[in-house]
């Protein structure tokens, strides 16, 4: 192939930003004046937004509650064993993040920037909570440099993980009778301790359940295909309220005397079967999209149907529904708010019931809800990312 | 290994296809197919689109299921048994004309897949015998790519070398050059008539009849649903006895 001799650069003048500027911006007439109308719009709304935020709002009720805003009605004696569990994740971060690489590093670094950040805080804290979030970037460090050595492996990491779960459950259950690790009541844990293991276990469980639901309603089992239909149109036909209310109210009186589900565990149930069945539909789409000659392909070079659907098809069709499964993980985040149906204090309800703490407060209601509003927008946009990140490194749309 | 292919005496029977019928709902695509493939036999299908030829191959290794008649392969009966039919599939491999690599794996990991999954091979075992059929098929520097970033022509190499990587004893190929264009085809048919004068067992469906002349043992025609006429390819181009043979020769040779 023959190359020819005179090679023409790539003009410089159409390049760089403040070409782009002087064309998108101030390029013709309208664009100009597009460009004033926006910038003046753009000030205004700014202005009237910072003035708001740090001279007329009162965050008395956010400032004077932000333990109750975390952790809920946590006995405050106990807080150590949730202090203990962020410094698990925090370890556990810093390993992924060694090991990973790419985005979890990211987070890594982020989660150890906010961590720092919140230690110097001017605002009143005792020493020893100062202290505490100062002792989280050392151990994302501790983590980081942990990955270097010979454990530095994926398995171990994800072992990590599952051992800090398995962790996390009991440091915050406890024993009844046990002095140093008393028993506490589920029905106390709140706030946005609350919110995240929700979201979390629902995350985390329906995913696995949503996919083999879709597998199951593809399959040619005639009893298998139709459960899993049933299952997937009766849940995804009634709103959350709806099947949390069961959950908390009708459950109980098919039971056994005596015979009682934890409300967090209802809970948790409940939004994981309602986030699966919508799961499975999503998965469907993709599997759907996976062209017939990749079956062909795996079944003529040998693979059985197993092989096929786990190496090859689901690979491709998770790939493509990534979108629509992390829009799916951002809304169940939200939908904990409603656990407040089984009579669970989750970061909204705990907003709720701090404005009613003091008759001032009461008019504060702005001031709570765009926190809390600002609380779950920061770890969406969190999830949003990492979605955009995960399809830029599987290379969706490029392959 | 090289032979003449005009005098070649072939002895085992590799593949036996008796009176195979298939419908597709109440359309009779195969009517009463009959055809024994030898060991070494290079085996070029020809005829009109429509006419069921690539149905047919594709019953032999169960991509489509026939509704009567026998199919065996290499001894294996080819029934509804899910057993029988990836022991056939094990043995068979085959090269499609839209290629069907996976788009989401490397070309080394594309080749070296089944053999570790359905044959339970080590990894390094795997990657050697890749990296010598991707070196056989002319492409070995192409290893870490993925196949959205080669041409046409390189990725039907690889998906030889992927049907190849699990030591197949016959090889189907699908109308393989149908989706190139020239520059590639010629890339593509050099590897086919390597692997043929290698010894390998070969199906071709193609409307490549040059390559049919160089390399084939026997010309099969088809036409609707059943075979017209088979023979060598000298006798079969010089010959044709059949007048819809004359037909379609006539118009596939002057175009």
């Amino acid at each position: 192939m023959s190359t020819t001799s005179a090679t023409v650069a790539r003009p410089v003048a159409l390049q760089g930003p403040i070409r782009w500027l002087k064309k998108n911006l101030v390029g013709t007439w309208y664009n100009a004046l597009l460009t004033v109308l926006g910038g003046a719009f753009t000030f205004f709304v700014l202005r009237g937004v910072l003035r708001w935020v740090f001279l007329v709002a009162d965050w008395a009720p956010v400032a004077n509650s932000l333990k109750l805003f975390a952790v809920g009605q946590y006995p405050p004696d106990q807080l150590w064993r949730v202090g203990a569990i962020v410094f698990m994740v925090s370890f556990c971060f810093g390993l992924s993040g060694c090991v990973w690489g790419g985005t979890v590093r990211t987070f890594a670094l982020t989660l150890a920037l906010v961590f720092g950040t919140s230690a110097l805080l001017p605002i009143s804290m005792g020493l020893s909570l100062r202290l505490w979030f100062l002792a989280n970037p050392v151990l994302v460090f501790i983590g980081y440099q942990v990955g270097r050595t010979r454990i530095g492996k994926s398995g171990w990491v994800v072992l990590g993980w599952l051992l800090s779960l398995v962790l996390t459950i009991v440091l915050l259950t406890g024993f009844k009778g046990v002095s140093w690790l008393p028993g506490v009541e589920t029905g106390s844990w709140g706030g946005l301790l609350l919110t995240f293991l929700l979201a979390l276990v629902g995350i985390v469980a329906s995913f696995p359940i949503g996919v083999l639901l879709a597998l199951g309603r593809q399959s040619s089992l005639p009893v298998l295909k139709a459960f899993c239909v049933l299952f997937i149109e009766i849940v995804r036909g009634v709103p959350l309220v709806t099947i949390l209310f069961m959950a908390s109210i009708i459950l109980p009186l098919f039971l056994p005397e005596g015979f009682r589900i934890d409300r967090v565990l209802r809970a948790m149930m409940g939004m994981t079967l309602f986030a699966a069945a919508y799961m499975a539909e999503n998965v469907r789409g993709g599997l759907q999209a996976i062209s017939l000659g990749q079956v062909e392909a795996a079944k003529a070079v040998g693979l059985n149907r197993f092989h096929t659907m786990a190496l090859i098809v689901l690979p491709q069709a998770l790939r493509l529904v990534i979108p629509a499964i992390v829009g799916q993980f951002i809304a169940l985040f939200m939908d904990t708010t409603l656990a407040v149906i089984v009579g669970l204090l989750e970061l909204l309800a705990v907003g709720r019931a701090v404005l009613e703490i003091n008759v001032e407060w009461k008019l504060l209601n702005m001031e709570v809800y765009i926190f809390i509003a600002a609380v779950f927008w920061v770890f969406n946009y969190a999830m949003s990312y990492a979605s955009r990140r995960l399809e830029t490194t599987l290379g969706v749309g490029q392959r | 290994m090289t032979e003449d292919n005009a005098t070649h005496s072939f002895t085992e029977d590799m593949i036996i296809c008796r009176d195979v019928h298939k419908w597709f709902d109440d359309f009779h695509v195969l009517r009463g197919v009959s055809l024994t493939v030898k060991r070494q036999e290079v085996i070029v299908i020809c005829g009109p689109s429509g006419s069921g030829k690539s149905t047919f191959i594709r019953t032999i290794n169960r991509l489509e299921e026939h509704q009567q008649g026998d199919i065996i392969v290499d001894g294996i009966e080819l029934t509804h048994d899910i057993r029988n039919i990836e022991a056939i599939r094990r043995e068979v491999g085959m090269v499609f004309q839209q290629f069907n690599l996976f788009p989401h794996l490397p070309v080394l990991q594309n080749v070296t897949l089944a053999p570790i999954w359905a044959r339970k091979w080590p990894k390094a075992q795997a990657e050697e015998t890749a990296m010598q059929l991707l070196e056989r098929v002319g492409i070995p520097e192409q290893a870490h790519k993925y196949p959205a970033q080669l041409s046409g022509g390189q990725q039907q190499r690889v998906a030889i070398a992927r049907a190849l990587a699990m030591q197949p004893k016959i090889m189907l190929f699908d109308e393989p050059t149908s989706a190139l264009d020239p520059e590639m085809i010629k890339e593509v048919l050099d590897v086919m008539r390597e692997l043929a004068h290698s010894g390998m067992t070969m199906i071709v469906v193609t409307h490549e009849m040059g390559f049919a002349k160089e390399v084939a043992n026997r010309i099969v025609f088809f036409e609707t649903g059943n075979i017209v006429e088979q023979n060598r390819p000298e006798e079969f181009f010089a010959h044709p006895r059949e007048e819809r043979t004359k037909e379609f020769l006539s118009q596939i040779l002057t175009h």
